[in-house]
């Protein structure tokens, strides 16, 4: 083990020794990563709604549209954030069954999960979720619909802020639309292992 | 006529798979030019950066590793080196073992397919299964990816259908939203059963030793939240400088992939899980893995160390689009595997050499190169290296008397003059096999030797 570290490390300046000049680390400015057209002008939130609606996700501004989405959808039984609970709850009427303790061993019962967002990146629609504000990574992963609560203090204009903002978290998350796959013939299927439906309930 | 290997495959590559890996490179490269320059005001300037960030990481690898191994094991991961496909094999079941594992699920990870990890740990009584539904297929039907990011892009939805039956999966139903939603509810058990996740890595950061996993299904999110212990088997040539890096990268990786502006799951991972969070792994494993690394940063083509694994080079090559992934008998196809397989082969080299042959130098893979790596001329250096170590080319025609004729002026100009003999006789009947086949297809135009020297002589008497 410690053999291979020492035989790698000593084959690597092996490999760069005859470099008489080693490619220099480029200094840039990051906007060069920014979709300035896209962004220009435009208020946050409603960029984030409409971004996310482009990846297949759906953005919410209130919790009754929220809670009417659901009734359609005929998810009625979820799990949610205990801190958030409280809150959401008048707005969830007769008939949903909502719990706040997700339980592993029955994940297929859970339609929904509402867990908070980090943040937002208004630019790519993209939810940020990571250990802190997420009550439990299942939760969010696995019903097939995923609500985050997502506060417009919490959003990020573009890719470079959003980067620049990982903060110490050990475990950050961007999701960026449901989960999805072409592998089956290049044709485009929601909700692989996770979420079909990503959905961003803004406040 | 005798042939490369890669033409053989390529012969015998069915019309209907060759037909349906045609249509869908072209659709998803047609995509990723639309949405790379209707977005980006120079989007060949972003691919430049990248490729000089990268180029910055490899040059520099003597410092970024000890770098990031300090970052990564003062977040709380363990690091483990290996020199080779064995030695990163054993390095997991160690970990497994110490542990008393017997049930891995993995995510997509180049390098495992690399150093065949699944059929290892199976070897060793240790289940392996694979989460990414292509590679999922790929497993149960015992076959291999044949791209780089689309692995089963050679199968169609019937051949799917028939596997999942056979495995017990459901009564035929050849419908790609039925397929997905039985892979679905069949992994989300086994995810939940297992005792270890295992992921590759995207990006390193040396900054932060946070490792960067890009995926669209959410399968290495799972791993990450089923599991208590995660493996990140990584290549010592994953690193990037810096977080704020990992923007451009980020941009070009989802939109030269897939033709998607970010993939789905992006995930930042700089170490077990947080306390305070009920899921998601109390153990971190990241093994670098250097198997003939080191030796392409040796060699002058230590640019394709770049690569991120894009696959849009796959995407937009004429001889891909004809041969598929599998002509190229290696887990990298295409002309980054082109270059890549056959330095990574070692001593297997000679039985690769034909893979830099198979190109027309037409450069469309550099112009697309999300990294800007120069691969035709990786491929001009490779050929060069097949001939300098004597490795047989058949079907190639002889060149010794071009040679001759070439270092002759004399010569030379008697063979121009001469060659409109040619303009007299039918192609077809010149005994080269190599000539025969060209023209089976096209029309030779007519000779017009010593043209050029006419026209030369002529300006500079003006």
């Amino acid at each position: 083990m410690s053999d291979d570290r020492e035989a790698i490390f000593s084959r690597v300046r092996g490999a760069l020794a005859p470099l008489r000049v080693r490619a220099p680390l480029p200094q840039y400015d990051t906007e060069i990563a920014v979709l300035r057209q896209v962004l220009a002008g435009r208020d946050l939130a409603e960029l984030f709604g409409e971004r996310i609606r482009k990846v297949g996700g759906l953005a919410f501004f209130t919790p009754a549209a929220l809670v009417a989405h659901l009734r359609t959808g005929g998810r009625l039984h979820g799990y949610c954030d205990p801190v958030l609970w409280p809150g959401l709850a008048p707005h969830f009427g007769a008939g949903f069954q909502v719990e706040t303790a997700f339980d592993r061993t029955r994940v297929d019962d859970y339609a929904f999960g509402i867990t908070r967002a980090a943040g937002a990146i208004a630019e790519t629609g993209t939810i940020i979720l990571n250990d802190a504000a997420t009550s439990c990574r299942l939760g969010a992963l696995a019903p097939w619909v995923h609500v985050a609560v997502v506060e417009r203090s919490s959003l990020f204009a573009d890719l470079p802020q959003a980067v620049a903002g990982l903060g110490d978290d050990r475990n950050v998350v961007w999701c960026t639309g449901p989960s999805k796959t072409a592998d089956v013939e290049g044709i485009l299927i929601e909700g692989v292992h996770g979420p079909g439906e990503q959905i961003a309930l803004v406040v | 006529m005798p042939s490369q290997p890669i033409d053989q495959f390529a012969r015998e590559l069915s019309p209907e798979t060759r037909a349906s890996v045609y249509q869908s490179t072209k659709t998803t490269h047609e995509k990723r030019t639309k949405l790379l320059f209707d977005q980006f005001a120079d989007p060949n300037r972003l691919r430049t950066l990248a490729g000089e960030i990268k180029q910055h990481a490899i040059e520099n690898l003597d410092t970024l590793l000890p770098q990031v191994e300090a970052r990564l094991t003062g977040n709380g991961a363990k690091v483990h080196w290996a020199s080779t496909a064995q030695g990163a094999c054993e390095a997991v079941l160690r970990i497994m073992q110490a542990r008393g594992a017997t049930k891995l699920v993995k995510a997509k990870t180049m390098v495992s397919e690399e150093i065949e990890l699944a059929h290892f740990l199976e070897g060793h009584g240790i289940e392996a299964l694979e989460t990414d539904l292509g590679e999922f297929i790929v497993q149960i039907d015992h076959d291999h990816p044949s791209h780089i990011v689309r692995p089963i892009i050679h199968k169609n939805r019937r051949e799917i259908a028939r596997s999942f039956e056979r495995e017990g999966l459901g009564a035929y139903d050849d419908d790609p939203g039925t397929i997905t939603r039985r892979a679905r509810h069949y992994l989300r058990h086994k995810y939940l059963a297992a005792d270890v996740g295992l992921t590759g890595a995207n990006f390193v950061s040396a900054e932060s030793g946070r490792i960067v996993l890009v995926t669209n299904e959410g399968n290495s999110r799972f791993c990450l939240a089923a599991t208590k212990c995660h493996i990140a088997l990584v290549g010592i040539e994953k690193i990037v400088p810096r977080d704020r890096d990992l923007a451009v990268l980020l941009n070009l990786l989802g939109r030269s992939g897939t033709a998607q502006e970010l993939t789905v799951y992006t995930e930042f991972i700089g170490g077990p899980k947080s306390a305070a969070q009920p899921d998601g792994p109390e153990e971190m494993h990241v093994i670098f893995v250097d198997n003939g690394r080191t030796e392409v940063l040796a060699s002058e083509c230590r640019e394709i160390l770049r690569c991120i694994r894009c696959g849009a080079c796959l995407n937009v090559c004429p001889v891909y689009r004809q041969a598929s992934g599998h002509a190229y008998r290696s887990v990298y196809p295409g002309p980054v595997g082109a270059v890549l397989s056959p330095l990574l082969a070692g001593e297997r080299f000679p039985q690769l050499a034909d893979l830099p042959k198979a190109s027309s130098l037409c450069g469309a893979c550099n112009e697309v190169c999300p990294v800007n790596i120069p691969i035709p001329d990786l491929l001009l250096r490779l050929r060069q290296r097949a001939k300098e170590e004597n490795v047989p080319s058949p079907g190639t025609p002889p060149m010794g008397a071009w040679a001759l004729l070439a270092s002759q002026p004399t010569a030379w100009r008697a063979a121009l003059a001469g060659g409109r003999l040619m303009n007299h006789v039918p192609t077809k009947l010149i005994p080269v096999p190599a000539l025969q086949a060209w023209a089976a297809q096209r029309e030779l135009p007519a000779w017009r030797g010593g043209e050029f020297r006419k026209w030369l002589r002529q300006r500079r008497s003006r």
